[in-house]
């Protein structure tokens, strides 16, 4: 046995999911795919006293357009993102970066919110919900609340849901016509978490560039009419204003000079 | 006990087993079935890659609860009447294998890639898939041309 012992439950409704959460609270993890949770308890760096089971519940298993954007329930998995006719029209971020997050077996059973409740901080889908200003959407026995990205993810592995409440669904704006989306990373093997990514959005002279792996959550800037030498600059200020550690994988230095240089790659690509 | 029922290779199977049980687990000291290997537990390697709901899955990071209901397919269940699966069959051609520890994974690995990009499955798509499933032995390269000559065969 890798993991520790705990009891599953599998609710048969999101009302349910959400009552077991509100009982339990800080002693349970919600279980959807696992892809990122499954490693966890295997390793033991997580020990809950109950695993409830979302991943069966039809209720968060839609994935539409709506008018605030594109909403993914908390059951989507990635591979089924992937494959959404809507997925290149209205989130070509998204569909850039995708293949990129794990491995296509991962995939098969990571869902999209699951990724962004984990909250690596050089995870591909909440870099991308950073940049994008998606929301999140938590649900408890106290009511519904709709979370800003930019307030969701708080650090390494910290978000703002409280212990009862169940992360029902993502929302992403749709892209807009004149905007142009970028996505690149760097790691050592292709499908290990980045060492460095990016994501840039460029709409007439605003540039938007998300930053990932660097701080310890995902790091949006703005600039407007930004060019030629001033973006590299603006670059250079960023990498050192974001700090970064040296760890196994690259040095701070290192991580400085990513910044820069895929920085550059992406923001070049938004303007052709 | 949570109890837990599933097809595996087109057998009903039933048991108790401990919640925290994963379906690798489940699969190789339940059933038998150890064909599918255990490499790292945490996702990475690709040697423990079976087939749920016709989708390729790494078994380590699936609890067997999670798979009631589900059809498993592992290595066991590849080969037809004593006949090897077309893509066992490119594998021992094309020698894409030498310790042969990676191999189920990359076989049920592989027959997925091959569902879905048919037989026009190329070098560089099956180089790029194959980023979650390890080799130490062979360098890949016959395991590509393995798969390639798999995909023209069953295309």
């Amino acid at each position: 046995m890798k993991p520790a012992p705990f009891d599953y439950i599998r609710p048969d409704s999101v009302d349910e999911a959400i009552g077991v959460l509100g009982e339990y609270g800080d002693d349970a993890r919600v279980i959807a795919g696992g892809q990122s949770l499954l490693p966890m308890l295997n390793m033991r760096l997580v020990r809950p006293e109950v695993l409830i089971d979302i991943s069966r519940l039809d209720e968060l298993k839609q994935l539409e357009k709506t008018g605030s954007g594109v909403r993914i329930g908390a059951g989507v998995t990635q591979g089924a993102l992937a494959i959404w006719v809507g997925l290149e029209p209205d989130l070509p971020l998204i569909a850039r970066a995708l293949p990129n997050v794990g491995h296509f077996q991962t995939r098969n059973r990571g869902t999209v919110c699951g990724s962004i409740c984990h909250a690596d901080p050089s995870s591909e889908l909440p870099l991308c919900l950073a940049l994008l200003e998606g929301e999140v959407e938590l649900r408890s026995d106290r009511g519904a609340r709709r979370v800003p990205a930019s307030d969701f993810q708080q650090g390494v592995l910290n978000t703002a849901r409280e212990a009862d409440e169940l992360a029902t669904n993502v929302v992403f704006p749709a892209a807009s016509n004149g905007a142009a989306y970028a996505f690149d990373e760097f790691n050592h093997r292709h499908g290990d978490f980045a060492v460095v990514a990016v994501a840039a959005r460029s709409e007439g002279a605003r540039i938007s560039l998300a930053v990932g792996g660097v701080a310890d959550r995902p790091e949006v800037r703005h600039w407007t009419g930004l060019e030629g030498s001033a973006i590299d600059d603006a670059l250079n200020d960023l990498a050192w204003e974001l700090g970064g550690n040296d760890d196994i994988h690259a040095t701070a230095q290192y991580r400085r000079q990513l910044v820069r240089h895929l920085g550059r790659k992406v923001i070049e690509e938004t303007a052709r | 006990m949570p109890s837990v029922s599933m097809k595996v290779n087109g057998s009903e199977v039933s048991a108790d087993v401990d919640a925290r049980t994963l379906l690798v687990e489940y699969l190789r000291s339940d059933l038998g079935l150890t064909g599918t290997h255990v490499g790292c537990d945490t996702s990475q390697c690709g040697a423990c890659v079976v087939h749920v709901d016709g989708k390729a899955v790494k078994s380590c990071t699936l609890l067997a609860v999670q798979a009631e209901g589900a059809e498993v397919t592992t290595i066991e269940g590849m080969a037809a009447n004593g006949d090897l699966h077309p893509m066992q069959e490119a594998f021992r051609e094309h020698h894409g294998l030498q310790c042969g520890f990676c191999t189920p994974g990359m076989i049920m690995a592989a027959t997925d890639m091959v569902a879905r990009h048919g037989k026009d499955l190329d070098e560089a798509t099956i180089r790029r898939e194959l980023e979650g499933n390890l080799c130490r032995c062979t360098g890949y390269h016959n395991i590509v041309k393995a798969i390639a000559a798999a995909a023209k065969a069953m295309g």
